[in-house]
């Protein structure tokens, strides 16, 4: 600190000195930081809520017959494994079944999904969250968390399919929206057990969900794929589950930019409100600033200052306003949602900083005109002036 | 004849109102030599201000020179014009012109400031201008409006001695004063001048002739001989 300490301390004198103007000034981009990093949260809150809800991050191909073809052979299988960067490749059959369960006197009936998927790559998908898996060749089966809840099933319990009872033996762990499979509404049973109730699906499968090592070579994948099966004619295709990831990312950039568009309304109120001000009070000291100029301040020296003055109010209100934000998004959360910690990630901090700097560059940018007007005065001018 | 300070020559300063030129000056030639005690006596409308004005390097003139330390000022931009105004100048207002916000003793660390000087060497300059001006050294934390006028002209008086200048100009410096306090004031800046400074004083009061070496009459924008 050289000099510049007595720039700073002329600056908070003025400030002071009007200080309910200041005061109402600071209220302007107090709010609009405030409005700026709040609605940002609020919409990053959103697409966390959603993004939270889907099981997948995208890190999978789904195979399909093209319409025309029934099934996926297992020799197309076998050519799926043969490409690099799998980590996993998951044969899916399945069927839609209307099941029903005996409930005292009453009969429930509900439409499932019932799959044949090997334990071990079921395993992959979901995990257990009561009960055991059913054994190979057995006639036991494993519910998904929906189908458990809306029949009220427990293990032990069993549900009839086409005439054939099956055992339940374990309830899956809820999973949310899939871009593969829905497994909280499906029934999973033994290869054996699916192909008693379906005797004509042992041609192949139904999809092919298929699970990529590295996320950024999905697309290699996806077309090494369609190359191995589809040399003279179009049998499947594939879908990279990434595709949907992204729109959504892009959809939730759009609705966090579009709100903070309007928050960006009331910044550029309150930028308009610190000109008027800084206007202001340059009028008010325009003999100030003579005197400055006739015992040797420089342009700059008088640009420097009021540009300082315009610092120190945008840092304090930004300030203010980050720290109400966080307050006060935090108590609403807790309060409502009961739930804090979509505020607590990088991406809502981001926002408040993105609020704060915003906040700062509308003072600077709002007290850049006086402060040139300021610089610019005539020295005899400014010195007549009453 | 000691060398000059300031030097003008056949300075003309028309001010336009609507169609109306107006000579505040009319081809004013004068030299003010190194350490002198100049009045600028004129009545109200002389053209003793405009002068002042352009010895200030506050106002530049229609015509003519005008010569500050061997510099003419006509050839300056706004920045090297403050720059010699800094380095060379010390204002004394009528009004004392001090800044209300700041304490009087960093009002007479203003002009160093923008003169670069750190925090420290100022402070201890200031007080010493302090005790040049005869201000005691409580009054330094005072704010200006809580001194009287005397002693708010003492503070100004420090002011324009902070970066050394060689030439002082002082506009009415005792027109808002009682005459013992003016007298005061007076015998300060004969005791500056003595010390080697420089003194110009505008101002319409004859008494205050009897402090200057040289006299400069202006009337209706000429000197009077």
């Amino acid at each position: 600190m050289t000099s510049n300490n007595m720039y700073a301390e002329l600056a908070k004198r003025n400030l002071k000195r009007q200080s309910v103007r200041t005061i109402l000034a600071a209220i302007g981009i107090i709010i609009g930081v405030i409005a700026i990093s709040s609605l940002g949260i609020l919409g990053n809150s959103l697409k966390l809520s959603v993004t939270d809800s889907f099981a997948d991050v995208g890190n999978k191909l789904i195979v399909s017959p093209v319409p025309g073809e029934d099934y996926i052979t297992d020799k197309q299988v076998a050519l799926i494994k043969k490409s690099g960067n799998i980590e996993s490749v998951i044969p899916v059959a399945s069927s839609g079944e209307l099941i029903e369960y005996k409930s005292g006197g009453t009969t429930i009936q509900s439409y499932v999904a019932v799959y044949n998927l090997e334990r071990d790559d079921l395993d992959k998908l979901v995990e257990l969250e009561e009960g055991r898996y059913f054994k190979p060749g057995s006639t036991d089966c494993v519910v998904g968390s929906s189908v458990a809840n809306n029949l009220d099933l427990k293990p032990g319990q069993k549900i009839e399919i086409d005439n054939s009872n099956l055992r339940v033996v374990g309830i899956l762990k809820e999973r949310g929206l899939g871009f593969d499979i829905n497994t909280d509404s499906g029934v999973f049973t033994s290869a054996e057990m699916y192909n008693k109730l379906y005797p004509d699906a042992d041609e192949g499968y139904d999809t092919v969900i298929v699970i990529v090592d590295d996320m950024d070579k999905i697309d290699a994948v996806a077309t090494e794929i369609e190359d191995r099966i589809n040399k003279k004619d179009e049998l499947v295709t594939v879908f990279a589950t990434n595709l949907i990831t992204e729109s959504l990312d892009d959809a939730f950039r759009f609705i966090s930019l579009f709100l903070m568009g309007i928050g960006s309304i009331s910044l550029l109120v309150a930028g308009v409100s610190i000109l008027n001000v800084m206007l202001m009070s340059t009028m008010e000291r325009t003999k100030e600033i003579g005197i400055m100029k006739a015992v040797g301040a420089s342009r700059k020296d008088i640009l420097k200052m009021f540009l300082l003055e315009a610092l120190f109010l945008g840092v304090i209100a930004s300030t203010a306003g980050a720290i109400l934000t966080i307050g006060g998004s935090y108590v609403i959360m807790s309060l409502i949602v009961k739930n804090t910690s979509y505020l607590l990630t990088f991406s809502s901090m981001f926002y408040v900083m993105e609020g704060f700097l915003f906040g700062i560059a509308t003072s600077l940018l709002g007290g850049m005109y006086p402060a040139w007007k300021a610089s610019r005065m005539r020295p005899l001018d400014a010195l007549r002036y009453e | 004849m000691p060398e000059n300070i300031v030097e003008i020559k056949n300075v003309t300063k028309i001010y336009t109102l609507g169609e109306n030129k107006i000579y505040a000056l009319n081809k004013v030639s004068a030299k003010i030599g190194k350490g002198d005690f100049v009045t600028i006596m004129g009545s109200s409308g002389s053209g003793k201000s405009t002068l002042l004005n352009m010895l200030g390097c506050l106002d530049l003139p229609t015509s003519g020179k005008v010569l500050i330390n061997n510099t003419d000022i006509s050839k300056l931009d706004d920045d090297r014009l403050t720059s010699l105004r800094r380095n060379n100048i010390g204002f004394i207002f009528q009004q004392f012109n001090l800044i209300q916000t700041l304490t009087a003793v960093e009002n007479v660390e203003i002009p160093m400031i923008f003169n670069g000087a750190s925090p420290a060497k100022r402070r201890k300059k200031a007080l010493q201008l302090f005790r040049k001006a005869q201000l005691p050294a409580e009054y330094a934390h005072h704010k200006p409006n809580e001194l009287s006028g005397g002693q708010q002209q003492r503070v100004a008086i420090a002011r324009a001695l902070a970066n050394d200048p060689p030439i002082l100009l002082a506009d009415e410096p005792t027109g808002n004063l009682d005459s013992k306090t003016g007298h005061g004031v007076m015998e300060l800046l004969r005791e500056l001048n003595l010390a080697g400074t420089t003194v110009i004083v505008v101002t319409h009061d004859p008494r205050m002739e009897e402090y200057s070496r040289t006299t400069i009459r202006l009337q209706d924008g000429e000197i009077l001989r």
